[in-house]
């Protein structure tokens, strides 16, 4: 069966959606990168969209998901390189993504989920992490 | 001048949704519209042939290429033979869904547009006309 790929690095998953996925690859996406929030101990999720031409309302309400979802698991979620042309259209159909962090791109999606993930580490009381990754 | 451009494709599966948008897509680089606009016509097609598929069960999506002369543009006319719509009313308000949406299929599609037009009739379908001007 069609997948995309989620690759694990340290603590955090990246995925990079390549191709233009039907309804079901999206839900698959879905359900993997769950299993392996839970399975990998993951604390983020980087999500890059910068191949997709176009999200319309069922791509954004998975995108939704999987950071809700994510969340109750423990881990953030950044979706990164959303074109200037998605963006507007996003807008215009009345999506603005309410719950999802974005980033520009790969490397400052990474930094957030670095400082969110440092933050943790220092919350409860492992420390270390902010200014040995920062 | 040449021929007008006419097409219908069938809307059955999801993956024939992939097919809709990538049809739209070449049909508006041909039409010399820009990128937002492709990306605008593309995602209201997207959003109206998920609407064929889950709410109709299934219909059809027929694609003309317009010039009035001074314009190009592009219009689609997606049809299904499903329950129909009782309250178009109702059915257009951003937010309503009767299926797991999040329903800003309608509303969306008709913000994406220049023009829109619905007719639907319980029992018989609906069929839903867009047209974008470049």
């Amino acid at each position: 069966m069609e997948r995309i790929p989620i690759l694990k690095m340290g603590e955090f998953l990246l995925v990079s959606i390549q191709v233009d996925m039907h309804d079901r690859l999206a839900m698959t996406l879905q359900e993997d990168l769950t299993r392996r929030i839970v399975q990998d101990r993951a604390h983020g999720v980087l999500i890059d969209i910068s191949s997709l031409d176009v999200v319309d309302s069922f791509i954004g309400r998975m995108l939704g998901h999987i950071a809700s979802m994510s969340r109750i698991l423990d881990a953030e979620t950044v979706v990164v390189g959303m074109r200037p042309a998605v963006a507007i259209t996003l807008v215009e159909l009345g999506l603005s993504l309410p719950g999802i962090r974005t980033a520009l791109n790969v490397e400052k999606g990474m930094d957030m989920l670095r400082r969110a993930s440092g933050l943790k580490h220092f919350e409860s009381g492992e420390g270390g992490h902010v200014s040995a990754e920062g | 001048m040449s021929q007008p451009k006419d097409e219908t494709l069938p809307i059955r599966s999801d993956q024939d949704i992939v097919i809709v948008r990538q049809t739209v897509r070449a049909w508006a680089i041909e039409q010399t519209f820009g990128l937002v606009d492709q990306t605008k016509i593309v995602t209201a097609a997207s959003e109206l042939a998920r609407n064929a598929l889950t709410h109709g069960g299934g219909g059809s999506v027929r694609l003309e290429a317009l010039n009035n002369g001074i314009r190009k543009g592009l219009r689609l006319t997606f049809q299904d033979r499903g329950p129909g719509i009782a309250d178009i009313e109702l059915a257009m308000k951003d937010g309503y869904t009767t299926g797991s949406g999040l329903g800003l299929g309608l509303s969306g599609a008709k913000r994406l547009s220049n023009e829109f037009e619905i007719r639907s009739k319980p029992g018989e379908g609906t069929v839903v006309a867009i047209t974008r001007w470049r």
